[in-house]
């Protein structure tokens, strides 16, 4: 146990929690406008691929990012088309939207495998970097890491603040209704499934680009799924997303360094243990206080009469 | 009043397979409030779509004070000075009354800003709301005032009102009227949809009348009386139930000290109440909607089990019992929502005859459905209550609302309870059928069936019940017997002055 640096690991739940964020954040607006996207997983994992080989290729990780959420955007809006013109099943079309993802970066990574890709450089924030303990924890990552908690408190600042924000959360509460005030339910729904996808993306680029960083097959593993969880958990409010990929992602480590450590416990139960404990938390959090889905959520707008 | 504030010039609106709106001409004047007249599917929503810029006219023309009026969505229209008040659907019941007026306006102030003029302006009519509270904990008369109080912050020139009346107790609707008068006064026009005729006699300057997408008439209410209104609306003088002179029985039914918690955040509990129901009676239970009908109704019907003691059918405990061992006792229910409570809106008819009917008419046996028979009492229904359909393969959904309700109704009937509970049995239907259904429990009735009318039609109740009652905030007011009430009392009852009710009755 001795091995566990308390500092470091510290450190690494914020890296280990930026993709799940990532991807959470962006759902969350999604499901705030009412559609329910189950394709987090393959938005992720092409995010992740599209990211990896940009960036190897052009040598640029930021190239890689962009692209990345370039191409998970432009795959989610194949199920915006769906859902929101064509009105197909949100759950069904989400399901293969991340059966889509998952083989398409199958066949798009096959020759960038055992590959190393070029990775973020740690920001250097002077004085604060050097800081003892809190240096290392807080100050001294990439700059995604602090972009995704920007993208929250942004993301809480339009929702609780703006007008867009508004109409967005009207149109999710009940789409009937905005529809009778004269907004427009589908384009701001696709716009908002834009944004989930563009954020899934970054998160997959995260994890192939900075987490790993290379790239293997089926490499998120389940985040885009825990992104969607912690959603629903959270009551969608974007605050308590941020605590629930956090805690994820330090139950995450905390295991892998006990593992390492060779505790006493047998492996599939630390392997098991960020979801469970994900999961407990987040449900005592829900379990008091007002929450709700948003009223429209998953359900599909006829505009007819 | 040389120039109109609306003129309307031969609009006319076809969708797939109807024409909703056949060359429709009118004026509203400034200062008028005009009537809107017409049965359900007349083409009165979609008119006033038109206007409001929600749907836009295959043909016709608008001006709006003289100059040319085509708004191409609502904040067009919103801008041109033109509000609705919606029947429902307009607001958000998880936001807060000041964000709800805010999305309902082109340029909102900041929400504080906001707040004190959505104080100011409701004080000022009369209309006191508190702008932090949430949608889904308010009535539905202080519903109707948000969406009022949205209109009236953009100052508009006409106001339109869809069935506004609908929700309200009958002194809510004083309150509204007095609103009304006041914006007429103020230079205001007033478009007032409704089917309500002695409201539209008491309220309206002018009023138009709609029949099957065309304009009938153009008349003043005052000078035409109601029955000359309705003939004109349904185009046919159409039966009005029979009276019936039936002594009641034994009694049938008996709810004593039912309480239940709400089954959810925006639900009604039920508390303490109690009632009698005879053999070959009809009571009718009144009440704004939201009060404690859709709980009572799911208490009664076994979809939520009562506490031990509290229903009685024919003196037996049934309070503990499912649904299904209620129906096999005879306590059969239709609830208001047609197509997803009483009826699964993608099963055919014959489907959803079998799902209430299955025990009572035998058509399930040792676990299989006999699909003859199931046919032949879907059948048996559509063709006793002339549900007008293909057959009775349909899909329910395909059904329109009221031939679905006589055949949600009639599915009941025919399985001769001893107790039938119906919530809203004419919601939503056209005159003739409505007219159809009460016949149709009146009929069960005189055969010595108890019914249990729950309704928000004052004038259907008043019309086939022996007793009243209403409830309110989950009470249930003492049953009164029907003759020798006053519109007054039933305010008063709807209101829930019950304790002044019974000392005033044992006085």
């Amino acid at each position: 146990m001795e091995s566990i640096n308390p500092i470091l690991l510290i450190a690494s739940i914020m890296v280990s929690a930026t993709p799940i964020l990532l991807a959470a954040i962006g759902e969350t607006v999604v499901e705030r406008s009412g559609v329910l996207n189950l394709g987090v997983e393959g938005m992720m994992i092409t995010g992740a691929v599209v990211g990896f080989a940009v960036a190897v290729n052009s040598g640029s990780p930021g190239a890689g990012f962009a692209a990345a959420a370039l191409a998970s955007a432009v795959l989610s809006l194949s199920f915006g088309v769906l859902t929101q013109l064509l009105l197909s099943n949100q759950v069904a079309t989400g399901l293969g939207l991340t059966l889509v993802g998952l083989g398409l970066s199958a066949l798009i990574g096959k020759p960038y495998e055992g590959m190393k890709s070029p990775t973020l450089p740690k920001l250097d924030l002077g004085p604060l970097s050097d800081l003892p303990i809190l240096g290392r924890i807080l100050f001294s990552h990439d700059i995604m890491v602090y972009l995704s908690i920007a993208l929250v408190a942004a993301v809480w600042a339009v929702l609780k603040f703006t007008r867009a924000g508004l109409i967005l959360r009207a149109v999710g509460e009940n789409h009937d209704a905005a529809h009778a005030l004269g907004y427009k339910v589908v384009r701001i729904r696709l716009m908002a499934i834009f944004f989930g996808g563009a954020c899934a993306g970054l998160g997959g680029a995260y994890l192939s680009l900075v987490r790993v960083p290379q790239w293997t097959e089926g490499m998120t593993a389940g985040a885009g799924w825990i992104a969607l969880a912690i959603v629903v958990f959270a009551s969608w409010r974007p605050w308590r997303v941020l605590i629930g990929a956090y805690l994820f992602g330090g139950v995450t480590v905390l295991q892998l360094n006990l593992q390492a450590a060779g505790a006493d416990v047998p492996v599939a139960i630390l392997s098991a243990s960020p979801y469970l404990v994900t999961i407990l938390v987040l449900v005592i959090i829900s379990a008091r206080g007002v929450h709700g889905a948003p009223g429209s959520l998953g359900r599909p707008f006829h505009p007819g009469l | 009043m040389d120039e109109p504030l609306l003129s309307l010039r031969g609009l006319t609106k076809a969708y797939p397979g109807v024409v909703a709106n056949d060359d429709v001409s009118f004026d509203i004047g400034h200062g008028e409030i005009h009537a809107l007249l017409g049965e359900n599917g007349a083409g009165k929503s979609t008119l006033v779509k038109m206007i409001y810029g929600l749907v836009q006219p295959d043909a016709g023309e608008m001006a709006l004070r003289g100059a040319p009026f085509a708004p191409a969505e609502p904040s067009a229209a919103r801008r041109a000075g033109v509000a609705m008040v919606f029947q429902h659907f307009s607001l958000f019941d998880a936001l807060p009354v000041a964000e709800n007026v805010a999305l309902g306006m082109e340029t909102p102030p900041k929400t504080r800003d906001l707040a004190r003029q959505i104080r100011d302006v409701s004080e000022e009519y009369g209309l006191p709301l508190d702008p932090y509270r949430t949608v889904g904990t308010l009535s539905a008369g202080e519903r109707q005032r948000v969406e009022i109080v949205r209109c009236l912050l953009q100052e508009p020139q006409l106001l339109i009102m869809d069935e506004p009346t609908s929700v309200l107790t009958p002194q809510e609707v004083e309150i509204l009227f007095a609103t009304l008068r006041k914006l007429k006064s103020e230079g205001r026009s007033i478009l007032y949809i409704s089917h309500k005729l002695d409201e539209i006699r008491a309220l309206c300057d002018t009023a138009t009348i709609l029949r099957l997408g065309k304009r009938v008439a153009t008349c003043t209410p005052t000078e035409t009386s109601a029955r000359e209104l309705a003939e004109m609306m349904v185009g046919s003088s159409f039966a009005a139930p029979e009276p019936r002179g039936t002594a009641p029985g034994e009694v049938a039914l008996e709810v004593a000290g039912l309480s239940l918690s709400a089954p959810g955040a925006f639900g009604t509990p039920l508390r303490d109440v109690g009632f009698e129901l005879s053999r070959g009676e009809v009571l009718g239970i009144g009440g704004v909607a939201g009060n404690g009908q859709d709980e009572l109704l799911s208490a009664l019907s076994g979809e939520r089990l009562a506490p031990r003691g509290t229903i009685f059918l024919m003196g037996q405990d049934v309070s503990r019992r499912r649904p299904v061992a209620r129906r096999d006792a005879g306590l059969l229910s239709a609830p208001e929502e047609r197509l997803g409570h009483a009826a699964a809106p993608d099963m055919s008819l014959t489907e959803n005859g079998v799902l209430t009917a299955a025990r009572r008419e035998r058509i399930v046996r040792r676990g299989f459905i006999d699909w003859a028979r199931a046919k032949g009492f879907a059948e048996k229904v559509i063709e006793r209550f002339d549900v007008r359909t293909p057959g009775p393969g349909t899909a329910a959904r395909a059904l329109s609302g009221g031939n679905l309700q006589k055949f949600v109704i009639g599915r009941e009937i025919l399985q001769r309870p001893e107790v039938l509970v119906v919530n809203q049995p004419t919601w939503g239907v056209d005159a003739a059928a409505a007219a159809a259904i009460r016949q149709a429990l009146l009929d069960l009735a005189a055969e010595g069936a108890a019914i249990l009318v729950i309704s928000q039609d004052l004038d259907e109740l008043m019309q086939i019940s022996d007793r009243f009652a209403a409830l309110n905030e989950g009470r249930l007011s003492p049953a009164r017997p029907v003759a020798g009430l006053t519109m007054e009392r039933i305010g008063l009852m709807m209101g829930g002055a019950h304790d002044m009710e019974v000392a005033h009755g044992t006085a």
